[in-house]
């Protein structure tokens, strides 16, 4: 691995970072499976990417990491056609936003052919997309539009935290005969990966405890939620509000009840979804909890439901605070 | 595949699967109109030419077509069951895609079609280039003159001249998206923009379908030989209406169309008893398939469970006698 300023491999504490654990997936797989492939923007080195992911891949594999024009559809609609014709194409769509461009070719196509197609074929296909906010990048390079593609039969959405293994939950998608949208929230790059206790195979859900006595709180997020969740914890052990958080790492296909009665039925459950508000994730889980009976009683935090700003200050207040997640709780507990 | 094919049995093949083409969706209409079959569905009678004088010219050992959502023709010149397309279309078992797929969805030995403009055009680029680094085998991508309005087409044509996707982009021009004339929705002519793209383009009228198989032959040997792209540009005529709704154009100008069917003309150059042997054996052999695929097993789901909510709840309210 080559460090550098910005893609640094290793975090001020010496651990491996989030984004260099997804670089050294793609540097394994590139190495090990001559099918692999890394098409995308601005993949090339010494760029590396956007967000620095691919950095030193090309030079390492010249051939096999493309750049490509500025045209998502055909960026999705290549390594559709590459991954059906026996290759396993990674391509990396900028931001996250620009998923929107090309949707037809992920869900009209990508998506539907292995069933449509009644299983002649299978799409191993992986998207990356870094996504979120939190960088003040405006209303059109900082949203999380996953919401926008659970929901779609074909389709699996992966959203690795630093509390799970990145990298592997990277190779399990290549691996995957399915679609996978890997949404990587952007202000986890930098951060040292910090592995919990994980069940589920091949995409793990982690959890996290925090406080004694009997469980006070569940709180379920995903992606880059977790970066309020964890301080969120901290304060609540300090008011004596035990918690467990729970973050599946394959959103679209989850059963909260089940990681709700093994964290011990905790009385309240707080849902939480950087994305604007209502028909989201949470919504699901929260209906979910509903339909299953015994529910906990339940509170959500989102972002407003409103564009993002670009002044960093409006973008910090519309977003999900550790401070929200903490409210949520205690309104709930007490 | 033959490398070189007299006239005389180029002529006869081709009419066979024009023949074919057109005996397989008269039918098809007909099915529709007696209520047999459900949904919609797309024919391309009047176009038959295109499908049988390119798809026959590819080596379905080692190629590749991808289709539009008007593929019966392509399907069938790529040696597609007619059985197993009439099984498609009933929503049997037996169907191309275990009636999963439907008219526009269809999916068998090489050969992909979908029902959304130009949205196959950078999966076939894809395709093409997992070929090439398999080291063998080249792609048709057949296009409408509507297929012009997505831009993702442009982004595939892009895609395919820089990276030497080895696919030939078929276009079969019949004047009409759907209702609206080609004047009506494209400035300039399309047949040029292939070429801003670097990709050789041909403008053929596709009435002719031994020129045009010579032309497509000429055309695949050139893009398996360099590896680059090429475009057939195709004018022809679509004598049917878009789908099952009323054909809104003049209908003069459908008649006079009518006078210059490539299919009546092809036949007219085969010996008439000939000609007459082969229209029995195509109705004998689609009369069977209609017949087997009809009786076919119906399509079965896909065992994906219904949400718990869906299920059938107890009646909210009492029922018998209680009630007042």
């Amino acid at each position: 691995m080559t460090p550098s300023a910005n893609g640094a491999v290793h975090g001020h504490g010496g651990g491996l970072t989030f984004r260099a654990s997804l670089t050294e997936a793609m540097d394994g797989l590139l190495r090990g499976d001559p099918r692999v492939l890394i098409l995308g923007e601005d993949v090339l080195d010494p760029y590396g990417g956007a967000f620095k992911v691919t950095r030193g891949l090309s030079d390492r594999y010249p051939g096999r990491v493309l750049a490509t024009p500025v045209s998502e559809a055909a960026i999705i609609g290549t390594a559709t056609g590459l991954a059906i014709g026996g290759l396993r194409p990674i391509a990396e769509v900028m931001f996250g936003d620009f998923l929107l461009l090309a949707a037809d070719e992920l869900i009209n196509h990508a998506a539907k052919f292995r069933a449509m197609y009644h299983e002649q074929v299978t799409v191993p296909l992986v998207v990356r997309a870094p996504a979120g906010g939190g960088r003040a990048y405006g209303p059109t390079h900082s949203q999380s539009l996953e919401k926008h593609f659970l929901g779609v039969p074909g389709l699996k959405v992966v959203a690795p935290t630093h509390l799970h293994d990145p990298g592997a939950l990277l190779r399990a998608a290549v691996a995957d005969p399915d679609p996978v949208l890997f949404v990587e929230h952007k202000l986890l790059y930098p951060l040292e990966l910090r592995p919990s206790e994980q069940r589920g195979t091949p995409y793990p859900t982690a959890t996290v405890r925090a406080g004694d006595g009997d469980p006070g709180v569940i709180i379920f997020a995903y992606g880059g939620g977790v970066r309020w969740c964890l301080p969120a914890m901290s304060r609540l052990a300090e008011a004596g509000v035990s918690s467990t958080l729970c973050l599946p790492s394959r959103i679209d296909r989850f059963e909260p009840w089940t990681w709700w009665d093994l964290a011990g039925r905790p009385p309240a459950a707080v849902l939480v979804e950087e994305g604007t508000a209502g028909h989201g994730w949470t919504a699901e889980v929260a209906a979910q909890l509903a339909e299953a009976g015994d529910a906990p009683s339940i509170r959500r935090v989102t972002g407003a439901d409103d564009i993002i700003p670009a002044a960093g200050h409006l973008e910090d207040a519309m977003l999900p605070s550790a401070e929200a997640v903490v409210a949520a709780a205690l309104a709930l507990v007490r | 595949m033959q490398l070189v094919q007299s006239d005389e049995g180029l002529t006869v093949e081709l009419y066979t699967q024009m023949a074919t083409i057109r005996r397989v969706e008269e039918t098809l209409q007909a099915l529709f109109r007696q209520g047999r079959m459900r949904g919609t569905t797309h024919v391309s009678i009047g176009q038959e030419a295109c499908a049988a004088g390119v798809v026959g010219a590819l080596d379905r050992q080692r190629d590749f077509v991808f289709s539009t959502h008007r593929c019966h023709g392509h399907f069938l010149a790529w040696g597609g069951e007619p059985r197993a397309l009439f099984a498609e279309l009933f929503g049997r078992e037996t169907g191309i895609c275990g009636g999963l797929g439907g008219s526009q969805h269809l999916c068998w030995s090489g050969f992909f079609s979908n029902g959304i403009q130009a949205g196959m055009a950078p999966v076939a680029v894809g395709m093409a280039l997992s070929r090439k680094a398999a080291g063998e085998g080249i792609g048709a991508a057949f296009l409408g003159d509507g297929t012009f309005g997505e831009g993702t087409l442009y982004e595939s044509m892009n895609l395919a001249a820089l990276w030497g996707a080895p696919l030939l982009f078929v276009v079969e021009d019949n004047g009409y998206a759907q209702s609206t004339p080609r004047r009506v929705q494209h400035a300039g002519r399309l047949s040029a923009r292939p070429a801003a793209f670097g990709i050789e383009t041909v403008v053929q009228d596709a009435r002719d379908p031994v020129a045009l198989r010579r032309l497509a032959e000429a055309l695949i040997l050139a893009v398996r030989s360099d590896c680059r792209p090429r475009c057939l540009y195709l004018h022809t005529y679509r004598l049917a209406a878009h789908s099952r709704s009323e054909d809104y154009r003049d209908p003069e100008e459908v008649q006079a169309r009518r006078q210059r069917d490539p299919l009546p003309a092809l036949r007219r150059r085969l010996p008439e008893d000939q000609a007459d042997a082969i229209d029995r054996e195509i109705a004998r052999r689609v009369a069977e398939a209609v017949a087997a695929a009809e009786s076919d097993p119906p399509a079965q789901p896909r065992g994906v469970p219904l949400p718990a909510a869906t299920l059938p709840l107890a009646p909210l309210l009492p029922t018998g006698g209680e009630r007042a």
